[in-house]
């Protein structure tokens, strides 16, 4: 399969950076899209999933290493 | 689409700061978001003035700013001007006061057009902030 995959780096970036530069991603993306979101702050590691959810997108996956995270998202 | 309005009335660094984040916010999580800037805050539109504001406790002259300035730097907290920008391009709203303008002799030159999506008054105020879902004045 095609998958059109975007990567938002926000390591190191603070409130509400990798929250913004989520949504700026998700605006330009299309149904079918995946969004890879790489972040550091604890913070948005819970509240990207709370806006994916608002936006009616699918979570794919929320993985953790340390204190990095990365979050995948499927437009529909 | 649920929104939010928000009253910029303060020209506070640390205020503008809070209205900025709150707007983006709102817009990152799907809502619609439209900031009014009034009074002092509408000062800080003035070209070159976005920056400009005192921190709204312990400013000590400017000491308390450039203290302040310097740990959010070292947090890597975005710029005024940068998060300004963001909200415009998620599509958020400024609305810039016409009576402030007046009163404070303030010309549409005098302002940061690139960022005014519209002049207003509290009639659109209003009519925004009945269909918001959350309002707030700063």
């Amino acid at each position: 399969m095609n998958e059109n995959v975007t990567i938002v780096d926000c390591v190191g970036e603070t409130c509400p950076v990798p929250l913004v530069e989520t949504r700026k991603a998700i605006r330009k993306a299309s149904p079918g899209d995946i969004i890879e979101v790489i972040g550091t702050h604890p913070a948005s590691k819970k509240e990207i999933p709370m806006a994916v959810k608002e936006l009616g997108l699918e979570l794919i996956s929320i993985e953790e290493e340390g204190n990095m995270w990365k979050i995948r998202i499927k437009m529909r | 689409m649920s929104k939010a309005t928000i009253i910029v009335h303060s020209g506070d660094m640390d205020k503008l700061y809070s209205a900025l984040i709150i707007g983006n916010g709102a817009l990152a999580m799907g809502m619609d978001a439209s900031l009014y800037f009034t009074f002092w805050g509408l000062m800080r539109l003035k070209k070159g003035g976005l920056e400009k504001g005192p921190l709204s406790k312990m400013h000590f002259l400017g000491i308390g700013k450039w203290m302040v300035k310097r740990k959010m730097k070292q947090a890597n907290v975005r710029s005024l001007e940068k998060m300004i920008t963001d909200f415009r391009e998620l599509g958020g709203k400024i609305f810039a006061c016409d009576m402030t303008m007046e009163i404070m002799g303030i010309q549409k030159e005098d302002l940061r057009q690139d960022l005014i999506t519209e002049y207003a008054a509290v009639g659109t105020y209003i009519k925004e902030a009945k269909e918001s879902d959350v309002t707030l004045f700063i």
